[in-house]
């Protein structure tokens, strides 16, 4: 975005307003008692949508939010009158307009959909064909509706590309669906929904696969053209903060019915509903207590200038493809590291190197002052136990064959050689540990939900007996409330069992909750490492700042205020600041640093220094011109 | 994956996970038992179709009203009769008792052929699948080069080679169908192997074996099996028409394939005797596809639309 565009440039004055703004419009879309059932394997219908009754009023955006399983996108989808597979809406009454949704034949639907309603896929990669360029899929539905000719059509999207803030927009839309960057897609997923000017746009968790960092370019973006063009949204999100940026008035859901309705305001300030109330603390995770410094000499786990990646290795002995590059830190007993940085940075290869699962090209890597060997193979078994690894998809994560009780079995005779009663008497007890019933113990995976297949997958580590667990955004995949109780879950066993974590996320409210230290990786190198104090003070790095300012924060206006500030730095897609995202020689993150100085930091690599408040920091810039980058 | 909103029905009503555990002490429920796959009335269909012919092939000789080889009237292709209920063959010997001794030629040889096939290619393909690299390069290379020699010729140069014993008829048959199996255990396998969970357990340090046979080959049985049924129509068919080129199974003994062969020559006055084999060979085929099916199909389809 070298050339911001004058939409986004615009004062942002137009923060959501109390509801008064639309009572003399009439209401666009009227949603009675609208009930949904789902049909289970036995055949029987069960509710999932219960009585649901809501109304959005022209040029209003209202959200939807619930965790999964409150209905929230079954809603959305019904006021295009679709209802997924093995649904059926039965009964109540959706009215778009003057139009009478829920009564429409299947060539009425098909009339409606795209042309007065449009929708925005969470996942724009799965919405775009990948073998017709962008262009072809955006304009598709002007010309099925025959809102306009191709030429027409064409001009128009290059104005909406234009008003979506998107780089170079007269040209993206000759390319194709893998040749743009995630956020880029899914604005242009956002063109795709308003070229045929739709009465209604549903937003359906359209941000939540995306990084911080892009997240609030995509917001920024949606929120100019549904301003602009005066657009009625319903947006669908888990996510109270950003629907705070977005939307006039919320409905929260829960198990298909609504808890509360009001405007956004009174929703995140005054809620007078309890779960509201669980949903909000549950997104703003408070600091769990430090875990008690035990002063031992030695780190448990070192790590010393590990670079790791996937290709041959060339002549210097780095990886083709390097993913990370010379980082290096330490774990002390007991206390957790949290490993922060976007999508590619290298922190999941980072978890799979410690683990041996991916052997490092260069590097150490020592457990309790003794050198591990590089890969699974030359490592012993009480070697592998002392560190065992949970993944984020807790879905694969365990073998859907295997009962809870085999899975955690299996590491108590892998590793202790239990059997028999002793070894059924330690899975329960692995069972009261995660908090989970003992009657599970003969589920399959299939049969639980989302959080206590994560806390199986906990158990299971646990079962080794480790002394560090890798945890790979364990709680990424998880709803919010949820989330919170696996993150007690973890506090409370480091506490009783002095376990250590290395704790992988992308999410930095959720580092800062339960971290001792914090190291932040960019393209896969370390640019900023400290304990959680020191990495809350300033002077800190470009990257770290821009990741701090990037994350939503539950207040409205939220968004213009950080607008500003996150517009300094430079979108990583437009490389027209020249250089590759990961370059050997210079800073990795100087193409997208707004302090970045041409000549050092495109050529030399920045050193580490210790500032004052006892963080590292890898930055030509000294301490104090980056405390005024922060201080903007 | 991260936020869809439809969670199994089961799961819809389940409490949020980390609620205090109220029933920590219930022993393990009842859920230990095997539950036994619903397969409907086409799946009870097919089901009794095989069982039958697997009783034949056991016990087969039992219910045969004449001797396998007793030529009994001197007119041969006779019509059905009371007699004679499947008719005479062209040397005037009851069909009857022919296809039901035929019956364990059939099945038998197609059952271990096919098991053995199975066996092999569901060894090798794990093998690969978990392995990769060059391993898995060399296997199904090789494999390939044997896929590309058409069966019927193949089986052809074999049975001229080695002769017409049953364990060689067994064992082409096996070599034939043995690549098929592979490169469809491969396929499926590779796929659970790159889940999570078997990184898990290559992490934990667990053998290859194991790998193999507990983290993999049991989200694998679904597939593995349904096309265990389908070769084994494969292979009967083959057997039957390597038999009918007279390749198979040699006389006095006769299959299906032989009996259809032997009693061509009735065709044209459309004699029971060429007519019942084939028949024969038609039923045990739709009956094993339809077992398979019902059994395989909807738990397959179940998992496709999770």
């Amino acid at each position: 975005m070298t050339t911001p565009s004058p939409t986004l440039n615009a004062p942002l004055s137009k923060a959501p307003l109390a509801p008064t703004r639309f009572a003399d419009a009439a209401p666009l879309v009227e949603v009675a008692n609208l009930k949904v059932v789902a049909r289970g394997e036995d055949g029987r219908e069960f509710p999932i949508v219960k009585d649901v009754s809501f109304s959005v009023k022209r040029g209003e955006v209202v959200a939807l939010i619930g965790e999964s399983g409150s209905g929230k996108t079954t809603i959305a989808l019904s006021v295009m009158g679709y209802a997924r597979s093995g649904c059926r809406i039965a009964g109540g009454r959706v009215r778009l307009g003057d139009c009478e949704v829920t009564a429409l034949s299947e060539s009425g639907l098909a009339d409606l959909r795209g042309r007065r309603v449009a929708y925005i896929a969470q996942s724009a990669a799965a919405a775009f064909n990948p073998s017709r360029t962008i262009m072809a899929q955006v304009i598709e539905s002007a010309l099925i509706h025959k809102t306009a000719t191709k030429a027409e059509a064409e001009v128009k999207a290059r104005a909406l590309f234009t008003a979506l803030a998107l780089p170079d927009p007269d040209g993206v839309g000759d390319r194709y669906p893998h040749q743009v960057s995630g956020g880029q897609l899914q604005r242009l997923l956002a063109a795709m929904a308003l070229i045929t000017d739709p009465e209604l746009v549903i937003f359906d968790e359209p941000t939540t696969a995306l990084d911080v960092t892009t997240q609030i370019e995509v917001l920024k973006a949606f929120k100019a053209v549904v301003r602009d063009r005066d657009t009625t949204g319903l947006y669908v999100s888990h996510d109270l903060a950003v629907v705070a940026q977005v939307a006039d008035r919320i409905v929260v859901l829960r198990d298909g019915a609504i808890r509360e309705v009001g405007a956004t305001g009174q929703i995140i300030e005054a809620p007078r509903d309890d779960y509201t109330r669980s949903l909000i603390a549950a997104a703003e995770p408070q600091p769990r207590a430090a875990a008690p410094l035990r002063e031992t000499p030695a780190p448990l786990l070192e790590v010393t200038n590990l670079s790791a990646g996937y290709g041959g290795l060339n002549a210097d002995g780095m990886p083709h493809f390097p993913i990370l590059d010379a980082v290096g830190f330490r774990i002390q007993r007991g206390s957790t590291l949290g490993v922060i940085g976007e999508s590619g940075c290298g922190k999941s290869t980072l978890a799979r190197v410690v683990a041996g699962l991916m052997p490092a090209a260069r590097g150490a890597v020592t457990l309790d002052g003794r050198p591990l060997p590089p890969t699974i193979a030359g490592r012993s078994r009480e070697d592998l136990r002392r560190i065992q690894i949970v993944f984020q998809m807790a879905d694969t994560a365990l073998n859907p064959a295997h009962s809870v009780s085999k899975a955690l079995s299996r590491p108590l005779t892998f590793y202790h050689g239990l059997t028999g009663a002793v070894l059924d008497r330690r899975v329960f007890e692995l069972l009261d540990l995660v908090k989970l019933p003992r009657g599970l113990a003969d589920r399959k995976p299939g049969e639980l939900s989302g959080g206590q297949k994560q806390r199986i997958n906990l158990a299971r580590a646990l079962a080794a007996e480790p002394d560090l667990i890798l945890c790979d955004e364990v709680t990424s995949a998880l709803d919010t409330v949820v989330a919170a109780a696996v993150l007690d879950l973890l506090v409370e066993l480091r506490r009783d069992l002095g376990v250590s974590y290395m704790f992988i996320s992308h999410d930095l409210k959720t580092v800062r909750a339960i971290c001792d230290d914090i190291m932040v990786l960019y393209a896969g190198r370390k640019v900023q490492a400290g304990s959680r104090e020191a990495m809350a003070e300033p002077p800190s790095h470009p990257y770290a700042d821009l990741l701090t300012a990037s994350v939503p924060e539950m207040r409205m206006g939220w968004l213009e205020g950080a607008g500003a500030h996150a517009s300094n730095f430079i979108d990583p897609a437009d490389k027209t600041k020249g250089g590759k995202l990961f370059s050997r020689s210079g800073c990795a993150f100087y193409p997208r640093c707004p302090l970045g100085i041409a000549g050092t930091c495109d050529r030399e690599r920045p050193p580490l220094r210790v500032t004052p408040q006892g963080s590292e920091i890898a930055c030509h810039r000294s301490d104090a011109d980056l405390m005024s980058l922060t201080a903007r | 994956m991260t936020h869809h909103e439809t969670p199994p029905p089961a799961l819809a009503e389940a409490p949020p996970a980390g609620g205090p555990s109220t029933d920590s002490l219930s022993a393990p429920s009842s859920r230990r038992h095997l539950s036994f796959p619903k397969i409907g009335v086409v799946g009870m269909l097919g089901a009794m179709i095989v069982l039958f012919w697997l009783v034949m092939a056991l016990f087969g000789n039992q219910f045969a009203p004449y001797d396998v080889g007793e030529i009994l009237d001197a007119d041969v292709f006779e019509p059905m009769s009371r007699l004679y209920p499947f008719g005479t063959d062209y040397l005037g010997r009851d069909i009857l008792s022919r296809v039901l001794a035929g019956t364990r030629q059939t099945v038998g040889i197609a059952l271990i052929a096919t098991s053995l096939a199975a066996l092999g290619g569901a060894l090798g393909g794990l093998a690969a699948a978990v392995t990769g690299g060059w391993f898995d390069a060399l296997l199904s290379r090789t494999l390939d080069a044997l896929v590309s020699i058409p069966s019927k010729m193949f089986g052809l140069i074999l049975v001229a080679a080695f002769g017409s014993s049953i364990p060689a008829l067994i064992l082409t048959l096996a070599v034939i169908y043995l690549p098929g199996c592979y490169r469809l255990v491969r396929a499926v396998a590779v796929n659970v192997a790159a889940l999570d969970f078997v990184l898990v357990a290559r992490a934990r340090g667990e053998g290859k074996f194991h790998i193999m046979t507990r983290e993999v080959l049991p989200n694998i049985v679904g597939p593995v099996l349904a096309d265990f049924g389908l070769r084994f129509v494969y292979v009967v068919l083959l057997l039957s028409s390597l038999s009918f080129l007279g390749l198979g199974v040699q006389p006095p003994d006769a299959d299906w394939g032989s009996l259809v062969r032997e009693n061509i020559g009735g065709l044209p006055y459309g004699a029971p005797a060429v007519i019942m084999p084939a028949l024969a060979i038609a039923s045990l085929t739709i009956g094993v596809n339809m077992l398979i099916d019902s059994l395989f199909g909807r738990s397959l389809r179940r998992k496709g639309a999770a």
